[in-house]
């Protein structure tokens, strides 16, 4: 009997517990962050050449900070990508509900076709299609042209994870919700949606990440005086890249980090516990 | 965050001043790195013109975006050989040079060039030279003629770098093998197109981002390079201990020049003009030059241009090194040009 | 307060897909077929298209047109198609190999920890691509980081290198580094949900641990694993950052072509040829994994 329970309760510590699954998850970020190091040690060289270290030196930030472009360019990239991800990110909600809830219907495939289009198609394509699209039907917003051009891509990026995560999704909560006589939208705020939050919040941490970097398809449509930070570093590197941009990008990832602790003090204090 | 709060300012205060200079603007659109932010100060100090400034990191880039019909330029800096493009598309706007007051301190032999040869619709800006530099401590001895960037020599294998301009890099071949820039003729071509593809397991990169990198680095030994991006390379080469030296070939090297140009539907065109005129004073070209590292076309900025610069070998063609401008290629010598670079890069 | 959306369910669907497919219909579909017309014009000499009907483009992917103009077969396009494929499916499957045992070690760590290291593994994304690859030179390149203690040690001569940069190799590493957060997120957003006390249970009715593994969570979480896989395969197909910025623009892959064609080369025809060819792969596999995928809900559907 004891042989019995000793073997099964050592199978179960064994099951989920793979050995050595953490020294890879180690090693893993260790990989991730490991060009980040090389960044921001970089940023301090002394030096004007990246790859040659001369000495240590915080010129470069003050040299950043001054410059009054990367600034312009910085604002641009941030009013972009808020706007961009809020949009997509609940058109592709929406879209991901009535794929996974609303039953098969005819089109179904093309449907989910047309929301993953923008993925399949090269990024420079859409970035010529886009610019003559937009010139050709006079469509002028401005940075609005930016937004809009990202929502569009945007959209799959933000669709995908809130799809994986419908997929499986236990419906009996939200049946026994609709069973007890609340309002469709009641389930739906109170049931649904919290039970999707992960998915969705993946949505729009990846829609916002993939619109704050894109410049291909921003340098094609953006007009005067609407660079964003990618565009503004690619264009900079033709002279190869300086410790400025390095220094850019190390605030652009200290700003970030501060941001998304931010959001995970918030996401802390909320009760939750909604995971099976 | 102080970082939001930062950003949350800067934000706030940009909008104020986007508000507030709504006239009295002018939307400049110049290659990454060429415009010298001290010259830009003066010129709205004393205009109080605000301007905006949007950079391209090719000719190729700025065609495509001004065929597809992006708008909200005032000013275009195209190099030479794309102004007949420019012009013929009819994506520019005539602005008679001519009549500027400062026009007259332009250097005659920059005054109605071939590109332009009435004077209408361009204003000289930088000139400079295609060539390649090369590491003297690595070559170990001094780079006379194409050949040996061509079909390099032994310690040179593999250690090649070519840059991503189609034409000039195809001109340096015909400078080698002695034929005509423009060349229609096939077999010319196809000597040009075998010369390149026999160098291409030699060539490290073709590209023209971090030239200087790559020489500094060792990656390359000898690369094609631009007269002041060599001078600029040499100064960080200096500082890590390397050499880099720009060549004068006895084939020559090949010469180009910028202009500034107006194009169709620009908003402010007065503005633009007003700018014309105020890079053509040899002070303000002076400053520019200063930052950009090149030549310019004004008499008399060489006051104003700081002594390194004035005296560097890249900017001052010796005695006995020919210059060879490059000229707008014909429809059938660019196709044949784009076919054998496409051959290439295959 | 009786608040209920619209009655009819297909309605409510309609309404509810509107958004996203208007947008993506004007802003994505409008133009992509702008492009697959140009890709039978014939093309401008400085870049645009003149209208006229032509496959020359399509004509050039497998023939090359000699200086005097005849027409020969020629394999280039050929190779820099089958790399391109075989680069993205490298880089796909290393962020699987890698990836998924990731997101699995993710899933199993208590809540707290969980969100942290999804945060841990967004941060670097909010880095731009380009000086992210960038820092790929530094450490794959000459006299780089990798290389340094090689240098040290003496096994490698101060003017020698081991050659890691410029070529297949450091494309797909750059490939593989900058998409894998795209396959662990997805992965770990289908592995998050499970029940894995039901699913331990069914793993006890497996002999041993790898077929309850493989029998049981591979297939619960083949909706994550799907979409990482296409989120990293398709981006990395049309990639140029790298191939541009590690491969020396010597290694082309289709995406270095297609931006080739709307720049320097200046043939706007044939870089929309290409660009269609991707588009037709893409959705060939698309329809695989649609087929896949349903199999496999039909199967759980017991």
């Amino acid at each position: 009997m004891a042989a019995i329970e000793h073997s099964k309760r050592k199978k179960r510590r064994a099951f989920g517990e793979v050995p050595g699954l953490g020294a890879l998850a180690i090693a893993f970020m260790m990989f991730l962050y490991l060009p980040i190091l090389v960044l921001v040690v970089y940023s301090f060289n002394a030096g004007n050449i990246v790859m040659v270290w001369t000495g240590f030196s915080t010129e470069w930030y003050a040299r950043a900070f001054a410059n009054e472009d990367i600034r312009k360019a910085a604002i641009n990239s941030l009013v972009v990508a808020t706007s961009a991800t809020a949009i997509a990110t609940t058109c592709a909600t929406l879209a991901a509900l009535a794929l996974a809830r609303g039953g098969s219907f005819k089109g179904k495939g093309a449907t989910v076709g047309i929301i993953t289009l923008p993925l399949m198609v090269p990024e420079i394509v859409t970035a010529v299609a886009m610019l003559v699209f937009f010139s050709n039907i006079g469509l002028n917003f401005g940075l609005g042209n930016v937004i809009l051009a990202h929502v569009t891509f945007c959209i799959p990026f933000a669709f995908m994870p809130i799809r994986a995560r419908l997929d499986g999704m236990d419906t009996t909560l939200e049946q026994a919700s609709r069973d007890l006589y609340a309002s469709d939208w009641e389930t739906f705020r109170l049931v649904t949606l919290p039970q999707l939050m992960p998915g969705v919040l993946a949505g729009a941490m990846l829609s916002f990440v993939i619109s704050m970097d894109d410049f291909i398809i921003t340098l094609m449509v953006a007009g005067a005086g609407d660079t964003t930070l990618p565009v503004y570093i690619y264009s900079m590197i033709r002279q190869g890249i300086t410790p400025e941009i390095n220094a850019v990008s190390s605030i652009l990832l200290l700003f970030s980090i501060v941001l998304v602790t931010a959001y995970w003090f918030v996401t802390r204090t909320k009760p939750d516990g909604k995971n099976h | 965050m102080k970082t939001m709060t930062f950003f949350g300012l800067m934000a706030g205060s940009s909008l104020i001043a986007g508000a507030a200079m709504a006239e009295g603007t002018l939307n400049l659109y110049n290659w990454t790195d060429y415009t010298s932010p001290e010259m830009i100060d003066k010129f709205e100090a004393e205009t109080g013109i605000d301007v905006v400034l949007d950079t391209y990191d090719s000719n190729e880039t700025l065609l495509a975006k001004m065929q597809a019909g992006a708008t909200g330029y005032d000013i275009i800096v195209p190099s030479h050989n794309f102004v007949p493009i420019f012009i013929s598309e009819g994506l520019v706007q005539k602005v008679d040079a001519t009549q500027m007051e400062n026009f007259a301190n332009v250097q005659d032999r920059w005054k109605n060039p071939e590109w332009d040869p009435d004077q209408q619709y361009t204003v000289p800006f930088h000139w400079g030279s295609a060539s390649v530099s090369y590491r003297p401590d690595l070559y170990g001895k001094e780079l006379t003629s194409y050949g040996e960037y061509f079909e390099p020599s032994e310690n040179v294998k593999g250690r090649i770098g070519v840059f991503k301009t189609p034409e000039e890099i195809v001109n340096l071949a015909h400078l080698y093998l002695g034929q005509d820039f423009c060349n229609e003729n096939p077999e010319e071509m196809q000597k040009v197109q075998d010369l390149l593809v026999a160098q291409k397991p030699d060539v490290v990169a073709y590209s023209s981002e971090g030239m200087n990198d790559r020489l500094i680095n060792g990656d390359t030994i000898i690369t094609s390079h631009w007269n002041g991006y060599s001078f600029k390379g040499r100064k960080l080469a200096e500082e890590a201990g390397k050499e880099i030296t720009y060549a004068y070939p006895k084939e020559g090297v090949i010469g180009w020049s910028d202009s500034l140009m107006i194009p169709v539907g620009a908003e402010n065109v007065e503005n633009a003009k007003i700018f014309m005129n105020f890079i053509m004073d040899p002070k303000n070209m002076g400053m520019q030059s200063n930052f950009a590292g090149y030549g310019g076309p004004i008499e008399g900025q060489r006051e104003f241009m700081n002594a390194e610069l004035r005296d560097a070998p890249e900017i001052n063609v010796p005695e006995d090194a020919k210059m060879i401008f490059s000229f707008a290629c014909n429809e059938k010598s660019q196709k044949l040009i784009d076919r054998v670079w496409t051959n290439v890069l295959r | 307060m009786m608040a209920n959306l619209p009655s009819s369910p297909a309605l409510r669907r309609t309404l509810s897909l509107a958004p996203a497919l208007g947008v993506i219909g004007i802003f994505m579909l409008i133009p992509v077929c702008i492009i697959a017309v140009f890709s039978f014009l014939e093309a401008k000499s400085f870049g645009g298209v003149v209208w006229s009907f032509s496959t020359d483009a399509y004509v050039q992917l497998l023939y090359e047109r000699a200086l005097d103009d005849s027409l020969m077969l020629s394999p280039g396009y050929l190779i820099i198609i089958w790399r391109s494929f075989l680069l993205a499916g490298i880089a796909m499957l290393c962020c699987l190999v890698v990836g998924f045992p990731v997101a699995y070690f993710i899933s199993r760590q208590p809540l707290q920890h969980r969100n942290m290291w999804i945060l841990l593994i967004t941060i670097p994304f909010w880095t731009n691509q380009l000086v992210r690859t960038f820092a790929w030179i530094i450490i794959l390149g000459r006299n780089g980081i990798i290389e340094a203690p090689f240098h040290w040690v003496g096994i490698l001569g101060s003017d020698d290198t081991l050659g890691l940069m410029y070529s297949n190799f450091a494309i797909a590493v750059g490939l593989t580094y900058t998409f894998i957060p795209l396959m662990v997120l997805p992965i770990y957003a289908s592995l998050e949900k499970l029940d894995f006390t039901l699913v331990e249970a069914a793993a006890d009715l497996y002999s041993s641990k790898w077929e309850a593994f493989s029998k049981v969570i591979i297939p619960l979480s083949k909706p994550g694993i799907i979409a990482g896989c296409l989120l990293v395969f398709i981006p990395s197909l049309g990639a140029f950052i790298q191939p541009d910025l590690l491969g020396g623009g010597k290694n082309m892959m289709l995406g270095t072509l297609v931006q080739f064609q709307f720049s320097t080369a200046r043939n706007w025809p044939f870089g929309a040829a290409i660009a269609m060819i991707l588009l037709a792969a893409v959705v060939i596999f698309l329809m695989i994994y649609a087929r896949a995928a349903r199999g496999q809900q039909k199967m759980e559907l017991h």
